[in-house]
């Protein structure tokens, strides 16, 4: 029975780690934003924070909704429900949750589209950032210049962790991810020409520090708001609670 | 006027507040939603012995702004920004009558800027008429997130944004300070895009364009625009107080945006009473870059000075003058052979 509890508990923060703040681009588990979990005999019940009142919903539903999703894949996981705490528009997050009403049946008149644009908009910045990270790794190691950097392919890329984010965020906006593809492209694919390729790697860094200076602020806004709580604070993790009947 | 190493700088501080969010004030709970944000943003950067008690923080005096901006605080000028959201506070955040007793009171220290919300139609640019000729204004901060019955929010590029700055350039106000934040019109498209002030800098050339905190967490975006608009400005309030807490990342802010605007282009504030000036003017006097962060352009005394306050004295010639003593000494010149 324990095992079984402990891997239950290990599927839900595993189904919550594939869940990435758009903007942050890491894992709401890593941010601190899962606060806690409950396990009863219906299902699993989550409950999300963020580190101000005034985050932006669309960003919040955008996270809550993908938790949602990513519960609802988990085989056993009962019936799942998210729940976003101390938000501005937690009301109107959390009842548009519970009822599947969906981004715009959420927040009606507010709601003009979809948030694919700005989710895309988003997983472009995240490889921007990727790509830049991997270009500027071949150039300290001296094994390729600037000129030559346009034609620097995946295959060149050493076998190492900047290389499989880059080629993951490459595959989420559907660039091609095969060996002989070129590192050095826009948002469309299309790889930038030489006379361009200073300025969009400098406009590229400033992406990337820009993510993760926002990841820095975030994470410092989130421990002061909870800090001295009788809960958690963004380290031990969330606050797990078992009520099945076997337990 | 701050002194250090035998080096004097003229202090103008960009941009400070005198609101008011005391719970009597708060109409709703997005009014203490909203200062509880402001104190964790606070409490999240500031150096434990110079943080306020939570009352304090809601509502303080005048006297506390004499004392912190300009006694001990350094400033030779500060401008007063602060806007009303009305949806939020009963009486206006920004506490205007006592704002201009402050004001009044301060010896020719404090320059007060206006305000608008594009969506207040004829009966706001009749306000903004008056507000420009009682107050004599140079500037306006606009915050395009404030809240107004249903709507969340506006975007500088709408027309209706467009009526108040011609009417600002008709008043002479030149000076367009915008928060940028979390606008929701419409909630799908980025919450924080700056892509409204490409519209309105471009339309309007001859007025100067303040983006306060620079954009961020847009950073990238902002600069940009920047690069490409020579009247767009970047407010360092809340940039400022990283230089504590993420010292590095605060270097690469700075650095980014020297690298991308020009020297002449940012502007110090400490966005008080989020932030103490006192320390983010002796910290960033003693600021350098990291080791490792090698490709910006140098951060020399001269850009400090500018930075400092040289920069933001440019635009309001009206309320500060410089001293000869703090001008920057001109380059030799040199010699034709």
């Amino acid at each position: 029975m324990t095992a079984q509890m402990t891997s239950l508990d290990a599927e839900v923060m595993s189904a919550l780690s594939t869940v990435v703040d758009p903007e942050l681009d890491e894992p709401i588990t890593d941010l601190g934003f899962v606060r806690s979990i409950i396990l009863d005999d219906l299902g699993v019940e989550v409950h999300l924070r963020l580190p101000t009142s005034f985050c932006s919903p669309n960003f919040a539903y955008l996270m809550a909704s993908d938790a949602m999703d990513a519960l609802r894949l988990m085989p056993g996981g009962g019936v799942v429900r998210v729940m976003l705490d101390d938000h501005h528009d937690s009301d109107k997050i959390n009842l548009g949750l519970a009822t599947d009403a969906g981004y715009r049946g959420t927040f009606g008149n507010e709601a003009h589209e979809d948030l694919e644009e700005l989710r895309a908009t988003f997983k472009r910045k995240a490889h921007i950032a990727s790509m830049e990270r991997s270009c500027m790794q071949m150039l300290q190691r001296g094994t390729w210049t600037l000129e030559e950097l346009p034609l620097l392919e995946l295959r060149d890329l050493p076998d190492c962790a900047k290389t499989k984010s880059l080629v993951r965020r490459r595959a989420a906006i559907g660039l091609p991810t095969a060996p002989d593809s070129r590192v050095l492209v826009d948002g469309d694919g299309v790889a930038i020409p030489e006379r361009d390729v200073p300025l969009r790697l400098r406009m590229a860094a400033t992406t990337r520090r820009s993510i993760e200076g926002n990841a820095h602020f975030c994470r410092g806004l989130l421990a002061t708001r909870y800090a001295g709580s009788q809960e958690i604070d963004a380290i031990t993790g969330p606050v797990i609670t078992d009520l099945r009947s076997g337990a | 006027m701050y002194e250090k190493d035998g080096e004097k700088y003229f202090v103008v501080d960009g941009h400070i507040h005198f609101w008011d969010g005391s719970d009597e004030n708060c109409k709703n709970k997005y009014g203490h939603q909203f200062i509880e944000c402001f104190y964790g943003y606070s409490s999240a950067l500031t150096p434990p012995e110079y943080l306020w008690d939570y009352k304090k923080y809601q509502k303080y005096t005048e006297a506390d702004v004499m004392h912190d901006v300009f006694e001990i605080g350094y400033a030779d000028h500060a401008i007063l920004n602060s806007v009303h959201l009305w949806d939020f506070f009963h009486h206006g955040f920004d506490r205007e009558a006592d704002a201009w007793a402050l004001t009044q009171n301060a010896g020719g220290k404090i320059t007060m800027n206006g305000t608008w919300d594009a969506r207040d139609g004829d009966e706001g640019i009749k306000q903004l008429e008056a507000d420009a000729k009682r107050f004599d204004l140079q500037g306006v901060k606009i915050y395009t997130a404030a809240w107004k019955g249903d709507s969340r929010g506006f975007k500088m590029s709408d027309p209706e944004a467009y009526r108040y700055l011609e009417k600002c350039q008709e008043l002479g106000i030149k000076n367009i300070h915008v928060h940028k934040g979390p606008t929701l019109t419409p909630l799908d498209k980025d919450a924080f895009d700056v892509s409204d002030i490409d519209h309105c800098a471009t339309d309007f050339q001859d007025l100067n364009f303040i983006v306060e905190h620079c954009g961020l967490p847009r950073l990238e975006d902002f600069c940009w625009i920047a690069t490409q608009e020579a009247n767009v400005y970047a407010g360092l309030s809340v940039v400022m107080p990283f230089i504590h807490t993420r010292p590095h990342y605060f270097g690469d802010v700075i650095g980014e945006l020297l690298y991308w605007l020009d020297e002449d282009r940012l502007i110090f504030s400490s966005d008080y009473a989020l932030w103490q000036p006192k320390w983010l003017i002796e910290k960033f006097v003693d600021f350098n870059y990291f080791p490792d962060q090698t490709e910006y352009p140098e951060l020399t005394t001269d850009v400090k000075k500018k930075i400092l306050g040289l920069n933001v004295a440019k635009l309001y010639p009206k309320t500060i003058t410089v001293p000869e003593q703090f001008q920057l000494s001109a380059a030799e010149p040199v010699l034709q052979p």
